[in-house]
């Protein structure tokens, strides 16, 4: 039985991770840089210990500091969250080592999803739709071209050993796919010690679907899916579960992909498997599984009433799922929006600073996730994101309804935020109906430039007012 | 002869180097000209050039790299051109 969890992170996800943990009578144990020391997340904590500087390859990705404030703290189980060291297969056998619990999979699933070309091969073993291109890595040119022939273009050139969308390249014609595939593999082997490529075609238009997993390391369960199309420059903005356009026969066969592969590699704890979905085709293609927590798991269980943080922290522990998969069942609609330190009027500028006060929406159907208290100074040496704001109603419609009305409540007053974007967005009639992809918000952002820059203002001048 | 500070625009990390394998952009007493870059100040993952406002020589740097900074921070000492 885990006694005593130390938390190795921060911000919003290390609040989320203290209050499931305090709900399983677990002792919480915070890790904190020296930037830290006044977050909530160390207010919250049963205890906490400094483990370095700011800066984050210091402090937060600083893998001997961690191990030995679990050592001094008595720990016997480790929560990575997300980002940082949560998919770093050599921290979570290294906790291993230690003969502690690490809450997440297992150090090799880590690995085996780590390496694009492996959990793509490991998709196609378990007969989930992949996006057409190779099968895996291709280091012979002439192989290369005859794929590239057949797939077609726009093919995208992906190193091996990259991620997050780093290391890729469109070929849009033969003649720039020629030119480009020997440029790509010197800057692979340059940036990743690789020079490994793959390749796959670019779907148009596609809409970025997941499928939210749970596993014991024997049977996987899904828990439905999100819909995140709304990015900027790959970074999710807004959440919602369920997908506005998944027909109800194209959702099972997908969550049931998701758990074909999940159960092929003896997924254990909580996992995403991400897919571009057509929406004109219906066709689903998996791009990646990410082995952790994510930000948006909000959604998922407002709509399903899961604890997704507390059952991962129980299947680390050893117990089996206690929820079956005809248990799992979807009411409602939710809607999450990401509250970043930006200045949308200000091409998203990063506005750390102190919140001088602070009013959070509530009532039927809000939740706010954040690691914000008024008097909080955010630091500058981390991501923007300060929390999110969550929303269920019964329908899309109402929920669009009720997330308008929770922004209205909410005030940040010291820093700029998103917040302002979500406001606009919440009123665009596109959004209303659902009609988007992942690259909708970008060219709706070069669009609206002007209407971000004036609400802004308004926003700034209300402040200043009062 | 004036010297000048370079303070840093805004808080976070301060970096001499473009990139972790690279030299500095600019060593002590170094010449520089006016808009020169001196270093970066990453806010947020967000990295933001800092630049020198006038020529002259840098005296020395008043930071080491990768320095947590505030905003208003000086940086650099620059002995300006006569």
């Amino acid at each position: 039985m885990i006694k005593r969890l130390l938390i190795a992170n921060r911000g919003e996800i290390a609040v989320r991770i203290i209050r499931a943990a305090r709900e399983l009578g677990i002792h919480t144990i915070q890790v904190y840089s020296q930037a830290d020391v006044d977050s909530l997340a160390v207010k919250l904590a049963d205890e906490a210990v400094l483990i370095g500087p700011p800066q984050a390859a210091k402090s937060y990705l600083n893998v001997p500091a961690i191990l030995d404030a679990a050592r001094r703290s008595d720990a016997d189980a480790v929560h990575p969250g997300y980002g940082f060291l949560a998919e770093n297969a050599a921290f979570a056998d290294a906790v291993a080592d230690l003969g502690l619990v690490f809450i997440g999979p297992s150090a090799d699933s880590i690995r085996l999803m780590g390496d694009k070309v492996a959990a793509r091969k490991a998709a196609m073993a378990a007969g989930v739709p992949t996006v057409p291109g190779s099968t895996g890595r291709v280091d012979d040119p002439e192989a290369a071209l005859a794929i590239a022939k057949s797939t077609g273009f726009p093919i995208m050139i992906k190193a091996a050993a990259g991620g997050g969308g780093r290391g890729i390249r469109i070929a849009n014609n033969l003649e720039e796919f020629e030119r480009l595939m020997p440029q790509a593999s010197a800057e692979a082997q340059a940036a990743f010690g690789d020079g490994g490529l793959y390749l796959e075609k670019v779907i148009e238009r596609a809409r970025h679907i997941e499928v939210q997993v749970l596993g014991d390391g024997e049977r996987v369960i899904h828990c439905f899916e999100r819909e995140c199309s709304l990015q900027r420059r790959r970074q999710k903005v807004w959440e919602e579960a369920p997908s506005p356009v998944l027909p109800d026969d194209i959702r099972q066969k997908l969550c049931a992909s998701a758990v074909a592969l999940a159960e092929a590699v003896h997924y254990r704890g909580a996992g995403t498997i991400e897919y571009l979905y057509d929406d004109e085709t219906h066709e689903f293609y998996f791009i990646e599984m990410n082995t952790r927590i994510q930000v948006e798991h909000p959604v998922t269980e407002f709509i399903t009433g899961i604890d997704l943080v507390r059952e991962m922290i129980r299947v680390a522990d050893g117990e089996m799922l206690r929820i079956a998969q005809e248990d799992v069942r979807r009411a409602g609609h939710a809607i999450e929006v990401r509250i970043n330190a930006e200045d949308p009027a200000r091409d998203f500028a990063p506005a750390p600073g102190t919140v001088s006060d602070l009013r959070v929406p509530g009532g039927n159907g809000v939740r706010f996730d954040s690691m914000l208290y008024a008097g909080y100074t955010i630091p500058p040496f981390y991501d923007s994101l300060l929390g999110k704001l969550i929303v269920w109603d019964e329908t899309r419609e109402a929920a669009l309804v009720r997330l308008k009305r929770a922004l209205a409540e909410l005030e940040v007053v010291g820093v700029r935020t998103t917040k302002v974007l979500h406001q606009v967005l919440a009123a665009d009639p596109e959004v209303a109906a659902g009609r988007f992809d992942t690259r909708w918000l970008e060219r709706w952002l070069e669009q609206n430039a002007s209407r971000l820059a004036e609400a802004g203002t308004v926003e700034a001048r209300e402040v200043a007012a009062t | 002869m004036a010297t000048k500070q370079i303070l840093s625009p805004l808080p976070g990390t301060f970096y001499r180097k473009p990139a972790p394998d690279k030299p500095p952009y600019k060593s002590d007493g170094e010449r520089i000209a006016a808009g020169e870059v001196i270093g970066l100040v990453e806010v947020m993952k967000s990295f933001n050039e800092v630049k020198a406002d006038i020529a002259g020589k840098l005296v020395k740097f008043l930071v080491e790299n990768e320095d947590a900074v505030m905003a208003g921070q000086p940086l650099a000492e620059i002995e300006a051109e006569s």
